[in-house]
């Protein structure tokens, strides 16, 4: 990292330049996380958010928080999301129903109500503020040696804390997440043997798609030995396509030497 | 450049992410605004760690990235655990504590 972005105060256009690109572009970032229909573009526009987080931390003369931010938000936090969401089901989209009346609006009036809080009070207070710059405090170390010794000495105890809140989130996940298996495994053969005697269903794999001169997708049925189609040759999820006329056809060609 | 724009963005930032956890309902979606909240905080402890001079501000973000990160694992665990046993991840549908 050169020392022109840790000192950061020596290039204010540069900053600036960053800081006007990025700024909106979180905004809309973190709008779009609270109005998205669906989970996963809200997590992937949670991604932007934090990755223009961690090009705001390079321009703030904290290198080393920008690449923890990378490291850990955008790839584990983020990534564990995504894999949650997964497991969920990605379709699980939100319900419009109100269970409590007029919740959207009185929740959108909070939040401006506070926002308005919030801007004003930092308004009145930020004249007193000028920026000291981080030049002192690290010297001539840089920023990863100076944190790494205030984390090794004033820090230590809450340092070494964090490592038993690990363990300690580590097996409660491990605990949550586990499921006592109630009933014995069965086995495949177990299985087979349930299907067989139950009857009905087909024994053998279901036929594959039909194949012919001019088409050979999934969504082509088989022909029955009559010229009808076989419905099971097409999986249940896609609807069976239209090369009817063409299917007929070879049914015809198959019937008519008889 | 006055870094007094960087707190004005976290307060952007962490309204918005309040307002999600007020409006939205997919339990998964409310817990992606509670990090965004933390998320603007961490740059307004940036931000005051270089107004201020010294490098305790920096020191407290990265604490705060450990914790959210133990908080999210924790979390994610009882979301699905309750997905589990409500097929459901709307925060309405898990009220069996509320009477």
């Amino acid at each position: 990292m050169s020392s022109a972005i840790l000192a950061a105060g020596s290039a204010p256009t540069h900053e600036a330049v960053v800081f006007w690109i990025l700024a909106p572009v979180a905004v809309i970032g973190a709008l779009g996380l609270v109005f998205a229909r669906s989970a996963v573009h809200a997590a992937v526009l949670l991604a932007l958010v934090m990755l223009s987080l961690a090009a705001f931390y390079t321009a703030e003369a904290a290198p080393f928080l920008a690449v923890v931010q990378v490291v850990v938000y955008t790839g584990a936090v983020l990534m564990l999301f995504l894999f949650v969401l997964m497991l969920v089901g990605v379709d699980s989209s939100d319900s419009l129903v109100e269970t409590l009346r007029g919740q959207r609006v009185a929740g959108t009036l909070i939040a401006l109500g506070f926002a308005v809080l919030l801007i004003v009070a930092l308004a009145g207070t930020l004249d007193s503020f000028h920026a000291h710059g981080l030049a002192d405090a690290q010297g001539e170390k840089g920023n990863v040696v100076a944190i790494a010794e205030l984390l090794f000495s004033r820090y230590v105890f809450a340092f070494e804390a964090t490592s038993a809140l690990l363990i300690t989130a580590g097996l409660g996940a491990m605990v949550l997440a586990h499921r006592e298996r109630t009933a014995p495994r069965r086995t495949q053969r177990e299985r087979m043997l349930e299907r067989v005697e139950r009857g009905g269903a087909a024994l053998a794999p279901l036929p594959g798609p039909g194949v012919y001169a001019d088409h050979d997708a999934v969504d082509t049925p088989a022909l029955l030995p009559d010229g009808s189609i076989a419905v099971n040759s097409v999986p249940e999820y896609l609807e069976i396509s239209d090369a009817r006329p063409h299917a007929d056809a070879v049914g015809r060609e198959l019937e008519s030497p008889t | 450049m006055s870094p007094d724009y960087y707190l004005y963005l976290s307060a952007v930032l962490f309204t918005i992410g309040a307002l999600g956890v007020l409006i939205r309902r997919n339990a998964i979606v409310v817990f992606m605004c509670v990090e965004l909240m933390l998320n603007a905080v961490n740059l307004s402890l940036v931000t005051f760690s270089r107004i201020d001079g010294n490098l305790d501000g920096q020191v407290i973000a990265f604490f705060v990235m450990v914790v959210a990160a133990a908080e999210v694992v924790v979390g994610l665990a009882i979301l699905m655990t309750v997905f589990r046993t409500r097929r459901s991840a709307s925060v309405d549908d898990a009220n069996l504590l509320k009477y």
